[in-house]
């Protein structure tokens, strides 16, 4: 009798227990990448801090959707694909001065490409967005607004961003995910400060 | 003569030596890439909104979620809040948020976000009482899940 030399561990039940495996992963997985508009709620005062700040009207975009899902802009019906466009331009106007930062006197726009309206906006630190809502309005609908309001933000942002380091604010946050700087962070914080997003909502409508 | 007889005849079996490391390959991606479902959702699953502006919620296990959707009865009218895996009442947010806290590390705390699922149905009232008691005890990071695209027109 030939004694067999050598001879394989039979492998052939290994690939079914992989595949055992592999189908049990492929069932339970869930690919999703969870992303979504952020949004930093503002901070509740205390009652008995609570001041009156008054804001000129011109410095206010008032955004009003009501149950129907329709949107009121400075008292005109305007449709979803316009909020970007007349926030871009209520944001960039820059018709006055704007409020002073760290102790210095406030300066007018120089940044600016807006009409320099004196009806619209001083700058951009001083323009508020207002978004009045209605209790009964869509989800749907409000995400809509939010993402147009911080799409006419980032919009603008980038354009500053390309004007000043020909980088856009998008190409810097990616930057600064990939290598982070202090000269990048800089840059970020800049824009940001430039453009600040002020976004009121005042109770909804009941 | 027996070296002749040695001589197989037919088409030899195909070597399925490999096959095993082509599975385990594909095993490993899935397992690397996976994330476990961990909770069992009690309401309609939400059909999340889409945006065009979204930001990659970083830090997944700083992140706690709030689901909000349409009953599975359908005779219960009304949005329902779920977290776990128990649907509660929106008074009840702020001990959820509190006791996903009292989970981390007392330094984590402030990078820890607050994910709001919603269906894109729901109302925004329940949305604005949700954010409202967000505020009450500070957790102010929060975090509208949406599915990323440009036509904002299936919104509504």
């Amino acid at each position: 009798m030939a004694r067999r030399e050598n001879s394989e561990i039979n492998a052939g039940s290994m690939a079914d227990i992989a595949f055992l495996l592999l189908i049990f992963f492929l069932v339970t997985t869930t690919m999703d990448v969870d992303s979504g508009i952020a949004r930093k709620l503002p901070e509740k005062t205390p009652e008995d801090q609570k001041v009156d700040v008054i804001v000129k009207e011109k410095n206010i975009f008032d955004i009003v959707v009501n149950r129907n899902n329709q949107i009121l802009i400075e008292n005109e019906n305007v449709e979803i694909t316009d909020i970007k466009r007349l926030a871009v331009a209520f944001i960039d106007n820059g018709g006055g001065i704007g409020n002073s930062v760290d102790g210095a006197p406030g300066e007018p726009c120089d940044y600016c490409q807006g009409a320099r309206s004196p009806l619209s906006s001083d700058h951009p630190n001083k323009a508020v967005i207002s978004l009045q809502s209605d209790r009964g309005t869509t989800y749907g609908m409000y995400i809509s607004i939010q993402n147009e309001i911080e799409g006419a933000y980032i919009e603008l942002r980038n354009r500053l961003g390309l004007e000043k380091y020909r980088r856009s604010y998008d190409d810097l946050l990616k930057d600064f995910k990939d290598s982070p700087s202090e000269s990048l962070s800089e840059k970020i914080d800049f824009l940001k400060a430039s453009y600040p997003q002020i976004i009121s909502e005042p109770e909804p409508l009941k | 003569m027996s070296k002749f007889k040695k001589k197989k005849k037919g088409i030899p079996a195909v070597n399925t030596a490999s096959l095993p490391d082509i599975v385990f390959m594909l095993l490993f991606f899935f397992m690397v890439s996976t994330t476990m479902r961990e909770t069992d959702l009690l309401i309609k699953k939400p059909n999340l909104p889409m945006a065009s502006e979204v930001k990659k919620l970083e830090m997944k296990s700083l992140v706690s979620t709030i689901y909000v959707g349409k009953s599975k009865d359908e005779r219960i009218a009304g949005d329902k809040i779920q977290v776990n895996d128990k649907i509660i009442d929106v008074k009840d947010v702020p001990s959820f948020i509190l006791s996903e806290q009292a989970l981390r590390k007392e330094e984590e705390v402030k990078y820890m976000t607050t994910s709001i699922k919603a269906d894109k149905e729901a109302n925004v009232g329940t949305i604005l009482d949700i954010k409202e008691q967000l505020r009450d005890i500070n957790a102010l990071k929060v975090s509208f899940s949406t599915t990323k695209g440009n036509d904002l027109k299936k919104n509504f």
